[in-house]
């Protein structure tokens, strides 16, 4: 800006063109953000519908129908039992961190970093980790029970982090007013604070059950490739994205490929709405 | 017996708090342990410094796959930080609030795609733009993998900057009107300097996320194991190399790549701490 008297005026249109500069960029930035989401799932849709045929959907999968039905059960089956591990794990570790600990303490503090540096951790990592503990050293092979622990360490910081802030949300007074009543810590707990969190807490859920569907680099060398349904958790079986990308590494299947992606984002689009639709009467900033 | 109960309540959810510790301990325990023997064998110094990796001859030099991480991140950067900054400006200081209730579930859902997605669209549709556009053999080259992690570090940068932005004080702003500044000069000039240690605590996340990911960067990077020549040449980075030769290495070949995991996981490990280190110094929660 210059303040010389005799270059004011021009100084003054600098000012505006500038501040018109600054705000075109802001708005064509937050334009490509937008037009890079609806391109992406738009092409998604309209190149994979069309390959959208019936026997994608086939109770077996063969090398010639490529059914992505195994695979979808699959995903079922480890989302279920990653929840089921991984939910009180970090629903408990929350509820320590909030209602026990105070947000002190060596034990909060060492359990909030070291959740703070898992959910940094890439996949891959995980990915391996399971594979060196699960699937060699405890000997279970390639197996979607190997892949459920894998991915339960791997949602665990995601559960926790959500868990407290819907812990943290809820109001002092309902606490002192159970305590007030007569009620001890554990009933407290259970009866008045976490139906308070639910909200929060399901919507962590649903966010973590985004994560596992669309896990890939965690599963390959955990849960394996194999393409159908095993007969029980200790058998190799791959989940819907694993399938995916099997089928556009071989290249062979492409169409399949771009019919398993419509698939998979549908069921991203509907865990994003549903999580929403979780926190919509939620009254946790 | 209630306190009996309540004591043991107490430690149930405590140990559920150092389930967190415990998985850091282990997954570290793990990877050093596999993987140190391999970096001894091979020699710290020829493993990191090594230009050629040739596991058939029994040479394994990983400093072209750190190379090609650190290229196809940089190159993410350039597209990702002004996309991703300019954005958050956007809908922090700029955005109607009826438009900001569409437009920010549209950048949560960016981020929830699936990697495999993402490489899928950068398969079909980067890969083949890349190609024709520079009238290439082969379109899967360094760019192609900068531009789909471009895309895929937005949201990470979007959102941490955006929080950071917020919590600005209020004051910053009107001060800077006050002074007879323009609305878009004072976002500028003063809110987001201000803000300036959360938004590079959002840009090293985005590093460690471009880092990490393996499943996208794999299908449209080309997996050259040699020193990066170009961003129209192909190249082969830490995460790729470990999942594509995984599956069938034995032996030394094998320890190699349980310690590149060792060298991605301490950069990892870095780039969290500089991303703590930086957001305890905004006023991020």
């Amino acid at each position: 800006m210059k303040t010389d008297k005799s270059t004011q005026s021009k100084g003054k249109s600098k000012i505006r063109i500038g501040s018109i500069l600054m705000r075109l960029s802001v708005f064509i930035a937050a334009s490509i953000t937008v037009i890079a989401l609806l391109f992406i799932i738009g092409y998604i849709l309209i190149n994979g519908i069309p390959h959208l045929k019936p026997s994608l959907f086939a109770r077996e999968y063969t090398s010639e129908n490529v059914s992505l039905v195994p695979a979808l059960i699959n995903t079922l089956i480890v989302v279920f039992f990653t929840l089921l591990i991984a939910v009180p794990l970090g629903v408990g570790a929350a509820i320590y961190l909030v209602e026990y600990s105070n947000n002190k303490g060596k034990l909060a503090t060492i359990a909030r970093t070291t959740a703070e540096t898992l959910s940094g951790i890439p996949s891959i990592v995980f990915g391996l980790f399971g594979m060196l503990m699960f699937v060699e050293f405890f000997g279970w092979g390639y197996s979607l029970l190997a892949g459920i622990f894998t991915l339960s360490i791997l949602i665990l910081p995601l559960i926790m982090r959500t868990a407290e802030e819907a812990l943290k949300a809820v109001p002092v007074p309902y606490r002192e007013g159970s305590f007030a009543l007569g009620a001890g810590k554990l009933r407290t707990i259970f009866k008045v604070v976490l139906p308070a969190a639910k909200p929060g807490i399901i919507s962590g859920i649903i966010l973590a059950i985004g994560r596992i569907v669309g896990e890939t680099a965690a599963l390959i060398y955990t849960s394996g490739i194999v393409a159908n349904v095993p007969k029980n958790l200790l058998g190799s079986g791959r989940t819907l994205a694993l399938h995916m990308f099997a089928l556009s590494s071989e290249a062979l299947h492409m169409n399949e490929a771009s019919a398993t992606a419509v698939v998979l984002i549908v069921l991203v689009l509907f865990i994003n709405w549903l999580s929403k639709y979780a926190t919509k009467d939620r009254k946790v900033k | 017996m209630n306190k009996y109960k309540e004591n043991f309540m107490r430690i149930i959810f405590s140990i559920t708090a150092a389930i967190s510790i415990a998985a850091v301990i282990l997954i570290s325990f793990f990877l050093f342990y596999r993987g140190f023997p391999g970096m001894s064998k091979i020699g710290v110094f020829n493993f990191i410094a090594g230009t050629r990796w040739r596991p058939n001859e029994g040479v394994y030099g990983i400093f072209p796959m750190i190379l090609g991480s650190l290229y196809v991140t940089a190159g993410a950067l350039v597209i990702g930080v002004p996309v991703g900054l300019l954005s958050a400006i956007f809908f922090a200081k700029f955005c109607p609030p009826k438009l900001y209730k569409i437009l920010k579930p549209a950048v949560e859902l960016l981020a929830g795609i699936p990697s495999i997605v993402y490489g899928f669209f950068g398969l079909v549709v980067i890969v083949p733009a890349v190609m024709n556009t520079f009238d290439l053999a082969s379109g899967q080259t360094m760019l192609a993998g900068s531009l789909l992690l471009g895309i895929m570090i937005i949201p990470t940068i979007t959102t941490v900057s955006e929080a950071a932005i917020r919590a600005v004080p209020e004051t910053y702003y009107e001060g800077a009107l006050a002074l007879g500044a323009t609305h878009e000069q004072s976002v500028f000039k003063t809110v987001v300097p201000a803000a300036k240690s959360g938004i590079l605590a959002g840009i090293v996340l985005g590093i460690g996320r471009a880092i990490g990911e393996t499943t996208a960067v794999l299908m449209v990077v080309g997996n050259q194991q040699r020193m990066p020549k170009g961003i129209l040449k192909g190249l082969s980075t830490l995460t790729t190399n470990i999942v594509l030769e995984m599956g069938y290495a034995t032996d030394l070949h094998r320890e190699a790549l349980l310690a590149t995991a060792v060298v991605l996981f301490v950069f990892i490990l870095l780039i969290n701490l500089s991303f703590s280190v930086l957001k305890k110094g905004s006023k991020i929660k």
